[in-house]
């Protein structure tokens, strides 16, 4: 017992039990606050759950909850949509592409890896509204799919190459137009790809706090992120609501993380691991 | 048509959509931000040119090289707080041990949350007058342990450093993770066979093998601290006073709380420049570009 516990990497396993905690307390106080009554919530014992209660999980729901969900989806939604079909086409392009027009359309999108969005919000404001799109979903809509799109058409690249260009040539001879390669053979054989791409954009639109700050005012327009530091200032010191809202934001993620981790942690780490 | 018969590829009006799109919203703005450096801009009325007036307060705005200043101070305390630990904890849930899997599948849930989100969470759990760091110091008697966390400008910029580890350690992670994988075994058999231990072990093989790794996380560190916004944003605002306005703070202070974008488009500038001279630095003296084939082989 003794020599199997020395063959453990002790320094590692010490260190990995405080991270533990590290991590796993937050959280932890997180949901069970979250389940409190306001009243009282000071005197109880904070890290014993109490009789729990649903109350402020009704409150968050009450204060327009279902309009700003459905709202993050419809922005989601169309980011994954356009980012998985641009992306794809453009990547198609660059593998099967020649010519300057092609090698330089790359080094484009890789340059746009090192754009922060954060150096782009004045501009970008200045853009939504001329176009008059300010507080709309397409204000956020577009950019975030502009920007999740030069690493989404890097992994593309890179997968496509792995395809034998036999494949290709083969359809070719066969008559198939560029258009039917594209959806029936790349767009197959990419699946794990796209997958990966899909996760990706939609975290991304998922999670943005900093367009919808800048780029919407109302209520009709608010996504969960916003809202949340919104509940912030309308819950005021009810703390166990505002975690409740966290809770809930972040619900959608936690059971894709529980369906497919893998793929879930893939989407996250696009591009920089496998 | 014709030619297009002729042409072995496919044609390059495929990545027309995505180029659009990409060119309107983010290399557009790239042009913009220059320009729009030059002008007067309210965020209502129309850019009025401004000469050089924003570019000389950017030099004298004793503000914003205070914020210059955090920014380096962030990213170097940053990367030195989240190197070890990723590092380490990496390599450690790259064992396959049951029980390890188990802590790593509770690791990646910061990853779940949006910034936001932690933001909140903490900013609510460091609460000096509700949270419960301030209830549990209270309950156990420890008065001398601060309980200011946020409040008080000699400790929120340290505050900082450990949310913004918090939220990133796990994504570090699991790109360490990732590379300690792909390191065959057979060459730590090797070397207990040759009596190395672990600690040997882990200096002579992981470490050196891992130098691809640590490189392209060190730069993602080192590019992301020069945009943190959203978690600083929401848990302090850039206070107390200045205590935490970096860069990207104050560019948002000036532009749209202070209406003051021709300005605020000036530091913006400063910000790309920096993301991307870091960005190709660190490519010329590492040779990033082969990162890629050093994730593909061993």
């Amino acid at each position: 017992m003794v020599r199997r516990l020395l063959h453990l990497n002790s320094l590692g396993a010490l260190a990995g039990f405080v991270w533990f905690a590290i991590v796993a307390f937050p959280v932890y106080w997180m949901v069970i606050t979250s389940f409190r009554h306001q009243a009282g919530f000071l005197i109880q014992d904070p890290v014993v759950p109490s009789k729990p209660t649903v109350g402020q999980y009704h409150r968050v729901i009450k204060v327009g909850f279902l309009s700003y969900l459905r709202n993050s989806s419809v922005v989601t939604f169309s980011v994954v949509l356009l980012v998985l079909v641009f992306s794809l086409m453009a990547a198609y392009a660059i593998v099967r592409g020649e010519g300057w027009i092609t090698s330089g359309t790359f080094r484009l999108f890789l340059l746009g890896l090192a754009i922060p969005l954060q150096a782009a919000i004045i501009p970008i404001f200045f853009i939504v509204s001329k176009m008059q799109l300010y507080d709309t979903l397409w204000a956020l809509i577009f950019p975030t799919a502009a920007f999740s799109i030069p690493l989404s058409v890097l992994i593309l690249v890179n997968f496509l190459r792995d395809v034998p260009a036999e494949l290709f040539e083969a359809m070719k001879i066969d008559g198939a137009s560029e258009w039917r390669m594209l959806w029936r053979l790349a767009t197959p054989l990419s699946r794990p790809a796209l997958l990966t791409v899909g996760i990706f954009a939609a975290l991304g639109a998922w999670n943005g706090f900093l367009l919808p700050l800048v780029l919407t005012q109302s209520t009709s327009t608010r996504v969960l992120p916003f809202a949340l530091y919104d509940f912030q200032t309308q819950f005021g010191i009810n703390i166990p609501a505002v975690l409740a809202a966290v809770v809930l934001t972040t619900l959608p993620v936690f059971a894709l993380y529980l369906i497919g981790r893998r793929q879930l942690l893939s989407g996250m780490t696009a591009g920089f691991s496998r | 048509m014709r030619a297009d018969r002729k042409r072995k590829g496919a044609s390059p009006l495929l990545a027309l959509p995505a180029l659009t799109l990409f060119g309107f919203f983010a290399l557009l703005p790239m042009i913009g931000v220059v320009v729009l450096s030059f002008t007067y801009y309210d965020g209502i009325s129309a850019p009025r040119s401004a000469g050089l007036a924003n570019w000389s307060r950017f030099l004298h705005d004793t503000t914003t090289h205070h914020a210059i200043w955090l920014t380096l101070k962030i990213m170097a305390l940053s990367w030195l707080a989240q190197t070890p630990i990723a590092l380490l904890l990496g390599v450690f849930i790259s064992g396959r041990q049951r029980y390890r899997s188990v802590l790593a599948a509770v690791y990646f849930i910061p990853l779940l949350f949006s910034a936001a989100a932690i933001a909140i969470t903490w900013k609510n759990l460091l609460d000096p007058n509700f949270g419960l760091m301030s209830n549990l110091t209270h309950r156990l008697h420890m008065g001398w342990f601060p309980s200011d966390w946020l409040g008080s400008p000699r400790l929120a910029l340290y505050t900082m450093v450990f949310l913004i580890s918090w939220q990133f350690i796990p994504f570090h992670m699991l790109i360490y993770q990732a590379g300690a994988r792909q390191i065959p075994l057979s060459i730590y058999e090797a070397a207990e066979i040759d009596g190395a231990g672990r600690v040997r072990q882990f200096l002579n093989i992981t470490l050196p093998l891992l130098k691809n790794t640590i490189v392209t996380s060190s730069m993602l560190m080192i590019v992301g601290s020069i945009t943190y916004f959203d978690l600083i944003f929401i848990v302090t605002g850039g206070g107390p006073g200045y205590a935490t306005r970096i860069l990207p703070l104050d560019m948002y202070i000036n532009g749209f709380q202070g209406s003051d974008m021709g300005y605020a488009s000036a530091i913006s500038v400063v910000l790309v420049a920096a993301a991307l001279s870091f960005s190709m630095f660190l490519i010329r003296v590492t040779g990033f570009g082969r990162f890629r084939s050093a994730h593909e082989g061993a």
